[in-house]
């Protein structure tokens, strides 16, 4: 019997694998397939202050070996979730974390205020970092001042594990990783998407509304790779490693570059199942490699 | 709602015309209900350049075979993958998704419309409606008369009207200018699937005659079960996911 529990904080997995936010809804959708509480937490969708409608139609386009989404952080804002969706979901056997966003550090504030009033949601993930907002979200995870000013008022309005989902545009992200980790962070998410494009070469139109979107997918997964091993160096809190995983073997692989837990996105969208084939394929590397526990995994990159 | 995500067995995979292919696939379990206008997002394993699933309308289903079948018509590199799928290879699909037509009442008189690959679930309403044939006419329109897939197996259960754009069969022109459209009295309820202009403009002429008219969506998606929130219409409710809240809606809340 091998140990898959790890510790954020005072956030406790069973499992080190988690759902990424915006790919699997409330919770509630995936309970449609199987029973969620085998995940290690649920990363709900993306939530801010008052009501956004997102980006217009349309807002996803295939890639080479991924997609780009402009989703735009649509969601019914914080109060509707409170009075109509948490009731539904609290009782779920597994830590729920809100993804806390928004245009203004006062609006981050009051999303939080309103989050660390939920007793079942143990940890939120300030987002400072989606690419498909005009004002706010990855504006604020790009400068070190800015990633600083809103992990700092947010920590003050914050009794409970935070941790701070980290943009992959920029030039160093270990700079931004320290910053957020000096104002308190509890923990590092990382990577979002990537900020890219497509085009229909024949109409000479893009892809998406937007014009530019957020690239995720196994086609992230190197960059993201490499970010999670320099970013665990660089910060002594606990890393979360996400960018284009897809099995047990690329979880692993970020294990092995030093996150403490992973989270599954946009492979969610090809199997909805994907997270749970994970956790097993985790524990029967673990058990493989004769190794007990999970956590003498994290960092263990012998080079 | 249960969804599964489940491997079956390819039965066959035979041409119906120049473009469109019928595949029928064997499941070893029991099917849960599947009803006309869900659909299924297909994994296409046998090219690697195709990242996402694909979104098919459930064309047949055979409960007592444990048997489903799709009409795939050749729109790009994912249809075209799965329409050189040989017998006896494995198709993983995501089922059953999505909200289905509202099945007509016993006295209702029904006007369905199918256009391009939306005959399938219009075809599959027809059969599951099981009214007597005076009730529901259906009117199928094509390029020409090769484009057309046989209907013979559905003519105990509906009055078929064809159109094409060459005159090759049925009346000559797009669906939405065939004759049956000049008097809707008759009908109280309509029913379309097909590309988007045909949809709009039979959802115009709905409006006009003041029918409750249903038609099925095909927005461009990922995760097909309610997750990424891409497939979304504007509608009177907000933006709802096509995959989730439709793909079949009510004209009345479209923003059409």
């Amino acid at each position: 019997m091998v140990n898959l529990a790890v510790k954020i904080k005072d956030l406790e997995l069973k499992n080190p694998v988690m759902t990424a936010s915006g790919t699997s809804g409330l919770g509630e959708e995936l309970a449609d397939f199987y029973d969620v509480d085998q995940l290690g937490a649920i990363l709900l969708k993306g939530t801010t202050l008052r009501n956004r409608d997102g980006n217009p139609y349309p807002r996803m386009a295939e890639t080479a070996s991924g997609m780009l989404n402009a989703v735009g952080l649509q969601n019914k804002g914080i109060d509707y979730f409170i009075q109509n969706i948490y009731p539904r979901i609290k009782d779920y056997n597994t830590p729920l974390i809100v993804n806390v966003n928004g245009s203004t550090i006062e609006e981050y504030i009051e999303v939080t205020q309103r989050v660390n009033e939920l007793d079942k949601i143990p940890a939120i993930e300030l987002n400072i970092s989606c690419p498909n907002v005009k004002e706010g979200g990855m504006l604020f995870g790009t400068s070190c001042a800015s990633a600083e000013a809103v992990t700092r008022e947010v920590r003050k309005a914050y009794h409970k594990t935070l941790i701070v989902k980290l943009s992959p545009n920029v030039t160093d992200i270990t700079e931004i990783a320290r910053a957020v980790e000096a104002e308190g962070a509890d923990s590092v998410s990382l990577v979002n998407t990537f900020l890219g494009m497509a085009i229909d070469a024949e109409k000479g139109i893009p892809l998406l509304s937007t014009i530019t979107g957020g690239l995720s997918g196994p086609a992230i997964k190197p960059i993201a790779l490499r970010m999670v091993w320099q970013v665990s160096r660089a910060v002594k809190i606990p890393v979360i490693g996400m960018g284009g995983i897809m099995n047990a073997t690329d979880a692993i692989e970020f294990f092995l570059a030093g996150a403490t837990a992973i989270q599954v996105g946009t492979a969610i969208f090809r199997d909805p199942f994907t997270p749970l084939q994970i956790i097993e394929g985790i524990e029967d590397y673990l058990n493989r490699h004769q190794i007990d526990d999970i956590c003498k995994l994290i960092g263990a990159l012998k080079y | 709602m249960k969804k599964n995500v489940e491997e079956f067995t390819i039965v066959s995979n035979a041409a119906l015309n120049k473009t469109s292919f019928h595949i029928c696939l064997q499941s070893y379990k029991e099917l849960p209900d599947i009803a006309p206008g869900q659909f299924t997002n297909v994994e296409i394993s046998n090219n690697r350049d195709i990242f996402l699933r694909r979104p098919f309308s459930f064309f047949d289903v055979d409960y007592e075979k444990k048997t489903v079948s799709l009409l795939v018509k050749i729109l790009g590199r994912g249809s075209k993958s799965l329409t050189e799928l040989k017998v006896g290879s494995k198709l993983n699909l995501v089922y059953p998704l999505g909200r289905g037509f509202t099945l007509p009442e016993k006295n209702d008189k029904v006007l369905a419309i199918g256009g391009g690959s939306g005959v399938a679930p219009i075809l599959q309403l027809a059969k599951t409606a099981d009214l007597s044939l005076g009730q529901i006419h259906i009117v199928i329109g094509a390029r020409s008369a090769e484009d057309h897939i046989s209907v013979a197996d559905y003519k105990r259960f509906a009055q078929f009207y064809f159109t094409t754009e060459d005159g090759s069969l049925g009346e000559k022109g797009f669906v939405t200018e065939h004759s049956i459209f000049r008097d809707l009295t008759q009908y109280n309820r309509i029913y379309a699937c097909g590309p988007l202009p045909m949809m709009k403009a039979i959802a115009a002429r709905a409006k006009e005659a003041e029918i409750f008219c249903e038609v099925s969506l095909e927005n461009l998606m990922a995760c097909g079960f309610g997750v990424c929130l891409c497939c979304i219409e504007p509608t009177v409710k907000g933006n709802l996911c096509v995959c989730t809240d439709g793909p079949v809606f009510n004209i009345k809340d479209l923003k059409w």
